[in-house]
């Protein structure tokens, strides 16, 4: 079964409508929004076991714009969705948490971030010394540990 | 038909890998029965692009979200902390953030000293060598010297202070408060067969390196080597007992769910706080119908957790963030009793090193920190790789009502009744979170910290799991005598988590291991006349 067909056009248009509400493109930052094509198929394929609970908080964003959330103009979509959030829940924490897993993996966002796109093994990271003199005052403190 | 064994456990995890590898000197033929597999590090969320995404799905710390066919549900809606395991070979050290200070001598004491709660059957003494001898079949990395602990002499140096500890270091100067850096079972060095940290700073999810102390890669390679079976994707259902009340062997499922019989000589438990207790629970018979070794009704009683006071904030700096491991520093400043505080007993704070950018973004969001909308940039900026973050590890209080019983609907995918947890904070402990609260902010504030964040105590918490059957000379207040073995059943014992009297104001896996090293060592030294 392909991985986007855990929603149904009408969902897959009111997610990617949210996620632009959400996060928007921003020519300062240059980086995409989260309705970016992409983003959005990377959402899609990888949905998974958090398909029935986005599916359920998309359901409720229909509710909240009485029509299909995209089908809404950039005022009345951001009036829905401050609804929508407001009234929260699992599965609303859910949908956010898929749109910025998405969006902070994203290839540009992440060099954006002034991090490097990739998965942290093999190569990991370096992690500097410090300055071990800091800890000079607290050696020179007496046993701090009660004696039985 | 199984061939009966001389010692059968049940749990690959902490404890029962030590266990195991202890005992694999007497040559006797040891079993070890674990519900979960083998890992494959390589698998592991670390080696993708989709690293921290993981965490909320197959590898989070949660069995009832994970939900694999390994992991059992547990019930705790009635709760304010949520259980955490792992369920494989490695158990909960699979999945550790591997911090690994150890009890301290005064935890050993607390009736005695400070008039609450019971004093343990034994002392810090007595385990002092076995601390050591889990020290270095573990690997411990830490710098000798604190003079908030007692003295001990960490094979590996410590993990670099980096950038998040040399900020926290130099606020906890300016406070004039101890601070010292953590012990950690992260390898700093190559060290027998381990690849050192490459600060992937993904350690909790499994460590992909294998620099993580896990069991799986420490303990159970040296045990299988001296003989030990380890028999995987098996799952315990009950110990049966025998027409003289020992017990006889276990009934589990295999991997292919079918129903088998191990006999033993001895059984030995190594399931962790929640798991041991629901086995002995699960276990009733005619003989003892409110469950095996429960004369005392002590089983699943006394749970403790270790209430998280978690206390985060964002620098003007850069902090090692997600790239380091994120065992960093810990503080005994406030750890020993000091009854003008309002609380007796304690809190370690073991301060991190800041989260990723998804972790950073769902929690900030979470918070409010982070707006929708055009706003939404600047202010991530502004957070991400700026968080310093510290949690006060309180001590709980041993509590008649905080327990583990069974559910009387929840069952695992074996069909086997599933825990249900019933815990409330005690009123102590709450005291010493506000304390360890307030002075968390003093410490972010010396540190130039803002947008202070407070999750008290943390939700999926619930990675302590102790006390469920507690050890203790007298058979009407403990479940096991002072050398673990049931007061009940004589061929019984427990080496896990459970055994736990109090529950000091630290991680406990280098106690829980050092525990099992010195039951092993006991029945060792016994073996003529274990069962008398
Ligand atoms: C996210 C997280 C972070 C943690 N961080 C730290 C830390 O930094 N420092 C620290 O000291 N501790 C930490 N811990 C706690 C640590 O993992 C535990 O203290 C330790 O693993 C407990 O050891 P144990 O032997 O009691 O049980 P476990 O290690 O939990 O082992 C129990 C084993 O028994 C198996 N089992 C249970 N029931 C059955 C059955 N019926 N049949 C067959 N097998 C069974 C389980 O599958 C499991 O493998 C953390 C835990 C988690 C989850
Ligand atoms: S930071 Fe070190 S210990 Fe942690 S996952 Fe990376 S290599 Fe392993």
């Amino acid at each position: 079964m392909s991985a986007d067909s855990f929603l149904t056009p009408a969902q897959r248009d009111d997610l990617c409508a949210i996620a632009g509400v959400m996060i928007p493109a921003s020519a300062e930052f240059a980086v995409p929004g989260a309705d970016d094509p992409a983003i959005q198929a990377d959402m899609l394929a990888t949905l998974g076991r958090d398909a029935g609970a986005v599916r359920e908080a998309l359901d409720a964003l229909a509710r909240c714009a009485g029509q299909p959330f995209a089908g809404l103009d950039l005022a009345r979509r951001e009036a829905a969705a401050g609804e929508w959030r407001a009234r929260g829940g699992a599965a609303v924490e859910t949908l956010t948490r898929v749109v910025l897993q998405c969006y902070y993996r994203d290839d540009r966002v992440v060099r954006s971030l002034g991090l490097e796109p990739r998965a942290p093994y093999p190569q990991g990271h370096v992690l500097e010394d410090g300055d071990w003199s800091l800890l000079d005052p607290v050696r020179a403190r007496p046993p701090m540990w009660r004696p039985t | 038909m199984n061939e009966p064994v001389d010692v059968l456990i049940v749990g690959a995890g902490a404890s029962g890998a030590a266990a195991a590898w202890s005992l694999a000197d007497t040559r006797m033929h040891i079993l070890c029965l674990e519900q979960g597999g083998w890992m494959n590090p390589a698998t592991y969320p670390s080696t993708g692009r989709d690293w921290e995404a993981r965490f909320f799905g197959d590898f989070s710390p949660s069995p009832n979200i994970r939900a694999r066919r390994e992991d059992y549900p547990v019930n705790d809606d009635n709760s304010p902390i949520k259980v955490v395991n792992f369920n494989g070979v490695g158990g909960g050290t699979v999945m550790y953030t591997a911090h690994f200070p150890r009890l301290h001598p005064s935890d050993f004491r607390v009736q005695s000293l400070d008039g609450v709660a019971d004093d343990w059957p034994i002392d810090y003494a007595t385990l002092a060598p076995f601390f050591e001898e889990n020290d270095r079949m573990m690997g411990v990395s830490g710098l000798a010297g604190d003079p908030g602990v007692p003295p001990r002499n960490p094979p590996m140096p410590p993990l670099p202070l980096g950038r998040s500890g040399a900020i926290l270091g130099k606020a906890m100067n300016r406070l004039g408060w101890h601070w010292w850096p953590s012990d950690t079972t992260v390898a700093t060095v190559d060290y027998e067969g381990r690849a050192r940290c490459i600060n992937l700073g993904h350690c909790t999810p499994g460590c992909a390196q294998g620099a993580k102390a896990s069991t799986d890669i420490t303990y159970w390679p040296a045990a299988m080597r001296a003989g030990v079976e380890l028999r995987t994707h098996c799952r315990v259902r009950e110990i049966t007992t025998d027409e003289h009340g020992m017990a006889a062997g276990v009934v589990y499922y295999d991997a292919e769910g079918k129903e088998q019989f191990q006999a033993a000589h001895v059984v030995v438990l190594a399931c962790n706080g929640v798991g041991t207790p629901r086995l002995l629970l699960n276990s009733a018979s005619g003989r003892f119908p409110n469950g095996l070794a429960n004369s005392s009704g002590l089983v699943g009683r006394n749970l403790m957790f270790h209430p998280y006071a978690q206390v985060y904030g964002y620098v003007a700096e850069a902090t090692d963030s997600n790239r380091a491991p994120p065992t960093c520093l810990w503080s005994k400043e406030f750890y020993e009793t000091d009854r003008s505080r309002g609380f007796v007993r304690g809190y370690t704070f073991q301060f991190g090193r800041g989260v990723g950018p998804v972790a950073e973004a769902v929690a900030s969001e979470a918070k409010g920190l982070v707006p929708w909308g055009a706003g939404h940039h600047a202010a991530f900026r502004r957070l991400n790789g700026h968080r310093l973050s510290l949690s006060a590890i309180c001590e709980d209080l041993p509590e008649d009502r905080n327990r583990v019983t069974l559910d009387p609907v929840l069952k695992d995918s074996d069909g086997i009744p599933a825990p249900r947890i019933d815990y409330r904070i005690g009123e102590n402990t709450a005291r010493m979170m506000e304390h360890g609260i307030a002075r968390a902010k003093e410490i972010l504030a010396a540190a130039g910290a803002t947008d202070i964040c407070v999750n008290s105590p943390i939700l999926y918490g619930g990675w302590h799991l102790l006390g469920t059957a507690r050890m203790g000379a007298d058979p009407a207040r403990s479940v096991v005598n002072e050398w673990g073995r049931s007061h009940d059943v004589k061929n019984l014992f427990i080496v896990d988590g459970s055994l736990f009297v109090t529950s000091g104001g630290v991680n406990p896996t280098s106690t829980i291991q050092a525990l099992a090293l010195y039951v092993a060592d006991q029945m060792k030294q016994r073996l003529a006349n274990l069962f008398d």
